[in-house]
């Protein structure tokens, strides 16, 4: 497993020992009605294999961006343990990487996992050129020779298809498609294990959203990194993954494959999801 | 001592014990920002106030003190801040870099080499390095802690892939003992090679910013670079000063009426130099 997360809970407010219990799936709302904190994500465990691509759909407020910031360790968890690409300690055992110092948790994101954010100015720092943000990255997992980060800036700036002679531009200064193309060329130039996509083309007009969706997916072809899709847009979860689960108030209420999920839902919710699909 | 006078060097023992160990604790972390409670000077936060603060509380009745400012004893800063150290301690004043044992300075190291018997004083405007990449103190913190200068790097990045090299001359990045990058004060590039594995000790005092830092003795101080460019510093080979004929020091460029005229930055070194060049003849 590349992946594995163990009983995930991320409450936040004051927390309760009653929160886990009376908020989630059965409960059917995620502030628990004892000490009012909001329990974005409530006991979920999951798995995910080399080269495999998990979409995660819901509606809003359900948890999923919490879960994809757990796993990236922009917040820390309330309750359990994350594993981590083959991560151990010096006795053997898996190592919960949510233990880690903060410097091995940014070797971690320098070197084995990379994060697209639905908004371009979470994922690129606007102060540095195309090239600059791209280098930021490639310097982060400590390479310090000039030609090297250039070259390589170079070659995934030209994978997501942009002019190589724009490279040193500002991001303000490309339109909204760009910047997430910028952010994608970003997070792949480290040659990550794992990447994690938060609403990746939402808010993008259609034509360009499927322009993303397919460089995506061949540069995931090529490259064989794991994804984890965060969408509320099922066409986008057809598209791109092999494996869906589904949250509700925090909570996993329905895993399995895409299509499976999107024929033929089980739960509910997920009836409701799909039977909603415009 | 009389009423009406002041204590030797200026501050009450208190006071001094506070700076004091501000500046043990950034010996003890080579590069690492100390706070200490900067104190009111007699001249306006700006002008000196941390390296003048930094001297008085280190100064004994033993020193003898050398006070330059860009290299030259004479400037007005330079005179103003001697003498009115020389007023509250009444130690000996020097021109002669080999005599001082306390020497203050304001944007340049002394062209001739320090010993391990001598203290040089830096003068700080801007002590945080960090600050033009991440103006949140907290994450400037962190970063240092972690060793995290991906941000730094990265306008070295920008300024060589569109200009070719660094544009920065003066307040370069230099990294200590292999872990903290600090600001060594708006040096020309051309001063770096001299901190690194310096016998002195290297105190710098940026008192409105209220921080204090340190390189202790024979420490390393490495510029950020990338390991495939080279570090290009002010080359002055070609021209040497007009006033001393000496060459491979750094000058200053003076505009005259008649056109650009080249002398030493550092007045000694021109004054020592010049009677050399006498006695030789």
């Amino acid at each position: 497993m590349l992946l594995e997360l163990h009983n995930i809970s991320k409450i936040f407010g004051s927390g309760c020992r009653f929160c886990l219990e009376e908020t989630g799936e059965i409960a059917d709302r995620a502030i628990c009605p004892r000490c009012h904190s909001i329990v974005a994500v409530n006991n979920i465990s999951l798995a995910v294999e080399e080269r495999e691509i998990l979409g995660v759909v819901g509606e809003s407020g359900s948890g999923k961006s919490t879960l994809l910031q757990l796993i990236y360790q922009d917040c820390g968890a309330s309750h359990g343990e994350i594993y981590f690409n083959g991560h151990r300690d010096k006795k053997g055992n898996k190592r919960d990487i949510l233990s880690l110092a903060p410097a091995q948790t940014s070797w971690i994101r320098n070197h084995e996992m990379s994060m697209i954010y639905q908004n371009p100015h979470l994922g690129l720092n606007f102060n540095f050129s195309a090239g600059g943000n791209i280098a930021e990255k490639i310097l982060g997992s400590g390479e310090k020779r000039y030609d090297v980060i250039r070259e390589k800036a170079l070659y995934y700036f030209g994978k997501i298809e942009m002019p190589v002679s724009r490279i040193d531009d500002y991001p303000i200064n490309f339109s909204g498609g760009q910047q997430q193309r910028i952010q994608i060329a970003k997070a792949l130039s480290s040659s990550p294990r794992l990447l994690l996509l938060d609403e990746p083309t939402t808010g993008l007009d259609v034509s360009v959203q499927a322009r993303i969706l397919d460089l995506i997916k061949a540069l995931q072809y090529e490259m064989g990194f794991a994804m984890i899709v965060v969408s509320h847009d099922l066409g986008v979860i057809n598209h791109l993954t092999d494996l869906t689960v589904v949250m509700k108030n925090g909570s996993l209420v329905e895993y399995g494959l895409t299509d499976q999920i999107l024929e033929d839902p089980q739960h509910p919710y997920t009836q409701l999801l799909v039977s909603s699909k415009l | 001592m009389s009423q009406n006078s002041v204590t030797f060097g200026f501050f009450d023992e208190d006071a001094k014990k506070e700076m004091r160990r501000a500046m043990l604790k950034a010996v003890a972390l080579p590069g690492y920002i100390v706070p200490f409670a900067s104190r009111e000077m007699p001249i306006a936060r700006g002008w000196g106030t941390g390296g003048l603060q930094v001297t008085l509380s280190i100064i004994t009745e033993k020193d003898t003190l050398k006070v330059i400012d860009q290299g030259c004893d004479g400037s007005v800063n330079a005179v103003n801040i001697r003498e009115f150290i020389l007023s509250v301690t009444g130690v000996r004043e020097t021109t002669a870099t080999p005599d001082a044992t306390i020497i203050q300075t304001r944007h340049r190291v002394p062209e001739y080499p320090l010993t391990d018997q001598q203290i040089l004083v830096y003068q700080v405007p801007t002590p945080e390095v960090l600050q033009t990449v991440e103006p949140d103190t907290a994450r400037q913190k962190e970063m240092h802690a972690n060793v995290d200068y991906a941000k730094l790097w990265v306008l070295l990045y920008e300024d060589t892939s569109q200009f070719g090299d660094s544009r920065i001359a003066a307040r370069y990045p230099v990294q200590v003992n292999n872990h903290f990058v600090m600001d060594p004060s708006p040096i020309p590039k051309f001063d770096i090679a001299k901190m690194n594995n310096n016998p002195a000790l290297q105190l710098f005092g940026a008192g409105r910013e209220k921080r204090i830092y340190a390189i202790p003795p024979y420490t390393a101080v490495e510029p950020l670079k990338f390991s495939d460019r080279d570090f290009v510093v002010e080359d002055f080979t070609d021209t040497p000063c007009e006033r001393c004929g000496s060459r491979g020091v750094f000058l200053d460029e003076v505009h005259l009426d008649d056109g650009v005229h080249y002398f030493c930055s550092d007045t000694y070194h021109c004054d020592t130099a010049k009677e050399e060049a006498a006695n030789a003849a």
